[in-house]
Order: C-alpha cells, then sequence, then structure tokens
C-alpha cells in the first residue's frame, strides 16, 4: 500500500465515522417520526442517500403521506444521476460491477473519487469510501433508532426541532454564490405561502416543479 | 407503509444506475446540468421553511424558530452536522422548559 493509498483509507474512515454521527440523528429522526426499527434500518440499506431519507422521514413526521415522501426523496435523488455521470469514466465499471458501484453514487463517494490525480487513485477512493460511509451509516442508524425507541416522549427533547437544522445543515454548503442563496429563500418563501392551501408534502413538488421550470428555462450565464 | 419506502428506493438507485450508464450526452446538455443542481437547493430550502413554521397546514411561530435561528448561527460557525442538529434541539427543549 503506498501513502496515496494510506491517505485515502485514512480520509475515508474519517468520511465514514463523520457520516456515522449524522446517521445517528437520521436514526432518531425517523424513529420519532413514526417508523418501525426495521423501517429505518431497511432506508439506510436500500436508500443509501442521507437528503433523501431525511426529506422521506420529515414528510412523514410532518402528517404527509409516504408517496408524497417517496417523491420528494427521488426528486432529491436526482442529483445522483449527475454524480453518476461524473463517475462514469473514472469508474469503468462494467458487468456485476455496475449495479454494485451505483448503490455507492453519493455525495461523499464522488467527492472523494473526483479529487485524485488518476483514475486507479479515483476507483480506490470511490470504493473505500462506499464501504466506509456504508458500514457506518448503517451502524448509525440502527444505534440512533434504538436509543430514541428507549425514550418516553421524543418531543419533550425538542426533536421536533432537528429535522429543519439538518435540512439546514444539508443546504448550507450549496448557497454559498448568490443565485443559489436567492433560489432557497424564494423557494422556502413560496412553500409555506402554498402550504395552507395544499394537503402535506405536495408544496415541497410545488416547489421542485417550479425550480426545474425556472432552471430550464433560464439563459446560460 | 413499506410499499412506498420500496419504492422511493428503487427510484433512488435507479437514478444512481441511470448516471452511470445513460448515454453521457443525454446528462451533458446544459440545462440539464444547470437545472438538476437547483432541485436539492430547492426542496431543501422548502423543508427547512415549512418544518419550522408549521404544524399540519398552519403556519405558526413556536420554538421551532428559534431553534432554526441557533443552527444557522452554527452552520455560519462551520459547526459539525450532528452539532448544528443537537443545538437545534436543545433550544427547543429549553425553551419549552421554561
Amino acid at each position: 500500500m503506498t501513502g496515496a493509498h494510506r491517505g485515502i483509507v485514512r480520509d475515508a474512515l474519517g468520511i465514514g465515522i463523520a457520516t456515522g454521527a449524522y446517521a445517528l440523528s437520521f436514526g432518531a429522526i425517523s424513529t420519532t417520526a413514526g417508523l418501525s426499527l426495521l423501517q429505518t434500518c431497511a432506508l439506510s440499506v436500500l436508500m443509501f442517500t442521507g437528503a433523501s431519507q431525511f426529506a422521506l422521514v420529515g414528510v412523514l413526521g410532518a402528517g404527509g403521506s409516504v408517496w408524497a415522501g417517496a417523491a420528494t426523496a427521488g426528486l432529491l435523488g436526482s442529483r445522483n444521476a449527475l454524480y453518476g455521470l461524473r463517475l462514469a469514466s473514472l469508474l469503468e465499471a462494467r458487468r456485476w460491477k455496475r449495479p454494485a458501484a451505483s448503490h455507492f453514487v453519493i455525495d461523499e463517494t464522488t467527492a472523494m473519487a473526483i479529487a485524485r490525480d488518476s483514475a486507479p487513485l479515483s476507483r480506490y477512493a470511490f470504493w473505500a469510501t462506499g464501504f466506509s460511509v456504508f458500514a457506518f451509516w448503517n451502524l448509525g442508524t440502527l444505534i440512533g433508532a434504538l436509543a430514541t425507541h428507549a425514550l418516553p416522549d421524543p418531543k419533550v427533547l425538542g426533536f421536533d426541532a432537528a429535522p429543519p437544522a439538518a435540512f439546514l445543515a444539508l443546504l448550507a454548503p450549496r448557497i454559498r454564490a448568490r443565485e443559489p442563496l436567492a433560489i432557497a429563500v424564494a423557494s422556502g418563501v413560496v412553500a409555506l405561502l402554498l402550504l395552507p392551501f395544499l394537503p402535506a408534502g405536495v408544496p415541497l413538488l410545488a416547489v421542485a416543479l417550479l425550480a426545474a421550470v425556472y432552471g430550464l428555462s433560464r439563459r446560460p450565464s | 407503509m413499506w410499499a412506498g419506502l420500496l419504492a422511493a428506493s428503487a427510484v433512488c438507485y435507479g437514478l444512481k444506475l441511470a448516471g452511470l450508464s445513460l448515454p453521457q450526452r443525454w446528462l451533458e446538455d446544459p440545462r440539464i446540468q444547470r437545472t438538476v443542481p437547483i432541485i436539492p437547493i430547492a426542496l431543501l430550502a422548502a423543508l427547512v421553511g415549512t418544518q419550522t413554521f408549521s404544524t399540519g397546514r398552519h403556519l405558526v411561530l413556536d420554538a421551532r424558530a428559534t431553534a432554526l435561528m441557533v443552527a444557522v448561527i452554527a452552520v455560519l460557525l462551520r459547526a459539525p452536522f450532528l452539532v448544528v442538529v443537537g443545538a437545534a434541539a436543545a433550544t427547543a427543549a429549553l425553551l419549552r422548559l421554561v
């Protein structure tokens, strides 16, 4: 193992542990929203994309239907398709490797893979980060869900204030420029204006649609 | 419930697989490149707004608003994820105790 490989493993473990800590709050929020232990853990194994999972349980916790939550989760997962596009030429995953690699196409693995100098190191970083994040993400989810199951009334602990803070933390790195910040503020305001008139979860889909129309119609900058 | 969870998981997996499998030029369309990153921004911001300032279909102003302000400060200070979430939850819990 070269120094570059050792550095990648160290970073992958660090990112895994950080996402594991963040999975604790997913496990807790999901359980508070009413999902069972098995359902919560199944989401982390099968969906394995953080923002989508938080959105799904967030919509459920706010009284929306599972289908409104599922649609929101799917829309949030659309960015992973663009990550896959960037990774396709680096990974060169063929046959059985492609379906396996697909499951690991998330924010963290993409960031780690594209930051390398050569395609072999990119592949190494992708898989190392994928396995590390998958292991710690699922472990954190299980611990968070188990701990919350043991609590008498999670609302007393302010757990209803946790999801918006989680969404804000996910949003923050994406709105460092003026235009994304303006889009974020407008989206929040429009969702609140629509909220009294639409079933729970639907304002989110309306905002996503408006954002898509804006993106497709806007002139290239 | 399970059907919705499994369907959402399948859609999320399908999107990942599509990125690795679809002809590159489909996703290289500049309009797609500009639009796809906007959607998470719009959705996450809408989630922040609705889950802070509403209960059911009613707009409300309660402890969650103060908790969000604390979360904003934590984010501006570049606090780790768990600290941002923990600070917001603790703020709401404390306000309700008082």
